[in-house]
């Protein structure tokens, strides 16, 4: 069985620890290990500072942030979208060390944490403009399925 | 977050509190290089036994700091990060930089 959860905030700094402790919080239904919580707010903390810094360069109440979390019987599924400006050449920000802002001391190092604290992550354009993150990770191993047949 | 910190002879000692992301970057920033200014500081040891979260954001805080005490001749050493924000360490290579002490 799948549940879903959807909430829309602000982009604003303010906002991050919310998002983040959110998302953890509905994915505690799986049983997940300390260590794997802290990977998927770790995550979800690099997709919302991404929207934040770069997605939109300036302040408007328009700016939003949707997250979606979705947990099946024995994963995560999360996706983090804007309206922002959109990235115009996703495999070189997906390289580690790339940073648009080098001059405001940004390690480049988002989607290579995303990508290694989570199993899957793909990066798509959204429409019409803006930026769709998804990222999943298997929470319940072998041991549990065994288990549960 | 909080920063609280103590000088023994040339050493900072500073010990991280709390949740070091994007919003308390600044903070985190601004404090760092207040107290890494005072001009008897020779070496400094970032104590993040009481971190609870960070994110990639403090690597390039980390990072930064580096930057600025290089000239000097000053080094950084880490102590006791938790799992996971050791784990975002390593990723990205700090420990090329700065010394894991303890």
């Amino acid at each position: 069985m799948e549940n879903r959860m959807t909430v829309i905030f602000d982009a604003v700094t303010d906002n991050e620890a919310f998002a983040r402790n959110t998302v953890a919080a509905f994915c505690v239904s799986l049983d997940p290990t300390v260590d794997q919580i802290n990977d998927i707010k770790t995550a979800v903390s690099e997709a919302v500072t991404n929207c934040i810094v770069h997605a939109y360069p300036s302040n408007s109440a328009d700016n939003k942030i949707q997250i979606t979390t979705t947990v099946t019987e024995d994963s995560v599924h999360i996706v983090v979208s804007d309206t922002g400006i959109g990235i115009a050449d996703v495999n070189s920000a997906m390289q580690p060390f790339y940073t648009s802002k080098p001059e405001q001391e940004r390690s480049g190092m988002g989607f290579t944490v995303m990508e290694s604290f989570m199993d899957t992550l793909t990066v798509e354009n959204n429409v019409p403009t803006g930026t769709v993150v998804s990222m999943s990770k298997a929470i319940r191993g072998a041991d549990w399925k065994k288990k549960k047949l | 977050m909080k920063i609280e910190h103590t000088n023994k002879s040339d050493n900072l000692y500073v010990k991280l509190f709390g949740e070091l992301d994007e919003h308390s970057s600044a903070y985190a920033r601004i404090t760092l290089d207040m107290l890494f200014d005072e001009k008897n500081v020779k070496r400094v040891y970032i104590d993040m036994s009481g971190l609870e979260f960070m994110d990639s954001t403090g690597i390039g805080v980390l990072i930064g700091r580096y930057k600025r005490l290089k000239p000097r001749g000053i080094p950084i050493f880490i102590q006791s990060p938790p799992p996971t924000v050791d784990r975002v360490l390593k990723l990205s290579g700090i420990y090329n930089i700065m010394v894991k002490a303890g």
